[in-house]
């Protein structure tokens, strides 16, 4: 405790002191330039850090499926690949072509009705037998996949590469 | 110092040899005893010392040494030394906020166990799930107990929302402590939905994949725009959840790191900021003072009689001493004793709902074959309603204008008013009233009429598809709320009043909504008045 008495040190009196004069402008610009720099480097290290989540190779690499010789699907038959959801239809013609069923509005499995209709179990969305979306919430058609034939004459299906819808794959038909 | 305290004249005798002794290090001969005898005194006395070096105060049998151990002691010094009665009242906070925080605690610590068990693998998973619930020592009850603290969390977390709106407690100066209880509402809901697809059950695994593509369903709009190829936010929101585009391994490795490091770490950073912006911006928002004081000679001589430390720079000229001090009493033991009683009632509740009801696990996850129907979560049922109309508007659109808005919302409404009072008093209480049944008939004619005559696709099946994306039965909600909000604020000339209207909309609608998701909406999304009427194939 000294003997003079106690300062009272208002805000007005605070700013007038010297200890808290404005800073030299050069020391402004020096700082101002010091916090940039170290901003700067945090946001490119940011930007790095973010980058690794994004993938650049995706596990499926296999998107290609074999299917097997085309006597495998009968003139007038549908068929299930259930492990990829995927219903191959092999028309009276010998035309044939690769559904998904993998709904267009959350991505649920639609089931195949009797009638050839998809009914999807998530939020009621309903497909016609060619894919075309009739109802519910879904934003498109279930979308038709490309077919192709392999070197060894085996039908393949590649999940992610679709077709215009009604693009099918036609296949002689060989007398037996 | 004037109130050092006298020691008795045993230790003023051994401070003087202690004195000594340190001088006597360059004196001391070999051989001398001293320095061994004080080693020996050292040893004897080191618990004593260690317990000074921790707790620098006396026994807490005073209100000054109380005082003392609320500001040194870490847990506590989130405590103000002296808390106003009115902040104690239960009708003040109705203890949600200290319910929310046990629950969050009890979430991390069971968490913690079941993670000694639990194998992030989509072969093992499921697998070490089953050995959690039948062969782990209480494996099962602390799954239990962890699940229905989850459940509970997101229950407190908008009924602690709820309580802070309608007390008004968001306002000046609390608008950010507001925006950051939105933050963790948001934490929550995502904690919730990261847990949820760990068990690697069907309903996981649905739920999850329901989840990533309303993460996608941007690609709806730059769809319609045609700007997919260049610009596809959607894909790349779901490209960064699944780390593919399915739900597989590396889904499943980034919902385990985020649901049991990120989101937990960034939950209790928010967590240490909202305590932290409760003490800075003055403490509880409580009734103001309306009970006279207490007439002087009782509690306020002893307050006043006091002087009270400085304990920060205040703003204005003089310190603010004493003011609205004859109502408080000492956080220490009266509000630790709160706390104390609210944390035991919760872990109790949890642990009778952990000990008789079980969390479900249904059979492994099939990538064929949906659940049906593949129901989220009960807090996020009246969303997977909205998106059953269409996906962007219902799981992002809507959810974003609503978590916006309700941020918005001390902004918006700056009335000056003393915090405290449930509703604002009578008018806000009809206000609420008066929403609460326009909002319930306006919800249940909106989905009675989807029920009944469909929506949009079905009247005219060539409608474009950005009209279904956007015109969404809970667009139109939305638009009618904003509506009597803003017909609110002309009528009674308060935006308080607006804000009222608008809020209890939202709540009134979100329990609608998730009452008749949970209830009325059977397999294939239809609608069934009761589960006994579902189709039994």
């Amino acid at each position: 405790m000294s003997d003079s008495p106690p300062e009272t040190q208002t805000a007005e009196s605070l700013e007038a002191s010297p200890r808290f004069a404005p800073a030299e402008s050069r020391r402004d610009w020096l700082g101002l330039v010091a916090i940039c720099s170290a901003l700067g480097t945090f946001v490119v290290a940011l930007i790095g850090a973010l980058r690794l989540p994004m993938p650049s190779v995706f596990p499926e690499s296999q998107s290609r499926m074999k299917l097997g010789k085309p006597d495998a699907f009968p003139l007038g038959s549908t068929t299930n690949l259930k492990e990829a959801s995927v219903w191959i239809v092999r028309e009276e013609d010998g035309g044939m072509y690769a559904l998904s069923a993998v709904c267009t509005h959350l991505g649920c499995v639609a089931m195949r009705e009797e009638d050839g209709s998809f009914l999807c179990p998530c939020h009621g969305s309903v497909f016609e037998a060619d894919g075309a979306v009739v109802a519910g919430p879904a934003p498109g058609g279930l979308p038709w996949l490309e077919l192709s034939v392999s070197a060894d004459g085996q039908i393949v299906v590649d999940k992610t590469r679709t077709v215009a819808p009604g693009t099918r794959l036609m296949l002689e038909t060989k007398p037996v | 110092m004037p109130d050092a305290p006298t020691k008795p004249p045993a230790q003023q005798d051994e401070t003087r040899r202690e004195r000594v002794g340190g001088e006597g290090r360059h004196e001391r001969r070999a051989g001398d005893p001293g320095a061994i005898r004080d080693y020996t005194r050292n040893l004897l006395r080191a618990p004593r010392a260690i317990r000074d070096s921790i707790v620098r105060h006396g026994a807490p049998t005073s209100d000054r040494a109380r005082s003392q151990t609320v500001t040194s002691n870490f847990f506590l010094h989130i405590l103000s030394v002296r808390i106003h009665l009115h902040s104690l009242r239960f009708s003040t906070t109705l203890g949600l906020g200290v319910i929310t925080m046990v629950l969050f605690i009890i979430l991390v610590i069971t968490g913690v166990l079941l993670m000694i068990y639990y194998k992030p693998d989509v072969n093992e998973a499921y697998n070490s799930m089953q050995d959690i619930m039948y062969v782990v020592p209480t494996g099962r009850f602390m799954r239990n107990i962890h699940r229905w603290s989850a459940h509970g969390m997101v229950a407190c977390v908008i009924l602690h929302m709820a309580r802070v709106f309608y007390t008004s407690a968001y306002k000046k100066p609390r608008e950010i402590n507001w925006v950051l209880g939105m933050m963790l509402f948001v934490l929550t809901l995502f904690l919730s939905f990261t847990g949820y697809l760990l068990p690697w059950d069907q309903l996981a695994f649905w739920a999850i994949t329901i989840g990533a593509n309303i993460a996608q369903s941007p690609r709806e709009i730059t769809d319609a725009l045609g700007i997919t190829q260049s610009f596809d936010v959607g894909g790349a929101q779901k490209e960064l959840l699944l780390g593919a585009h399915y739900v597989g391994q590396e889904a499943l490795t980034r919902f385990y790191v985020l649901h049991c490091v990120v989101l937990p770490l960034a939950t209790a950073l928010v967590i240490a900021l909202h305590f932290w912006r409760i003490r800075k911006d003055g403490g509880l928002a409580r009734p103001a003072e309306r009970i006279p004081a207490t007439p002087p000679g009782e509690r306020k001589a002893a307050g006043s009689s006091k002087t009270w430390g400085l304990m920060a720079v205040v703003p204005g000229k003089t310190p603010a001493v004493d003011k609205e001090l004859a109502n408080t009493v000492p956080a220490y033991p009266n509000a630790l004793y709160a706390i104390a009683a609210l944390s035991m009632l919760t872990v109790m509740v949890m642990l009778i709902l952990g000990y008789f009801f079980d969390a479900p696990l249904t059979e492994m996850a099939n990538p064929a074959v949906p659940e049906n129907p593949a129901k989220a979560p009960w807090y996020f049922l009246g969303l997977q309603e909205l998106v059953s109309y269409s996906a962007f508007a219902g799981g992002v659109g809507i959810p974003a204008i609503v978590v916006i808005g309700l941020a918005l919302i001390p902004y918006l409404d700056r009335e000056k008013e003393e915090p405290g009072r449930w509703f604002s008093g009578r008018d806000g209480r009809r206000v609420a009233i008066y929403t609460a049944i326009f909002t319930a008939v306006v919800t249940i004619v909106m989905l009675a009429l989807t029920v009944r005559y469909g929506w949009l696709r079905n009247w005219y099946p060539d409608i474009p598809q950005i009209v279904i994306t956007l015109f969404n039965p809970g667009t139109v909600l939305v638009a009618i709320f904003a509506l009597w909000s803003v017909a609110t604020v002309r009528r009674t000339q308060s935006t308080r009043y607006g804000a009222i209207a608008l809020f209890t909309c939202f709540i009134i609608a979100f329990v609608i909504m998730t009452y008749f998701a949970t209830v009325h909406r059977g397999p294939n999304w239809e609608f069934y008045w009761t589960t006994s009427d579902w189709p039994t194939h």
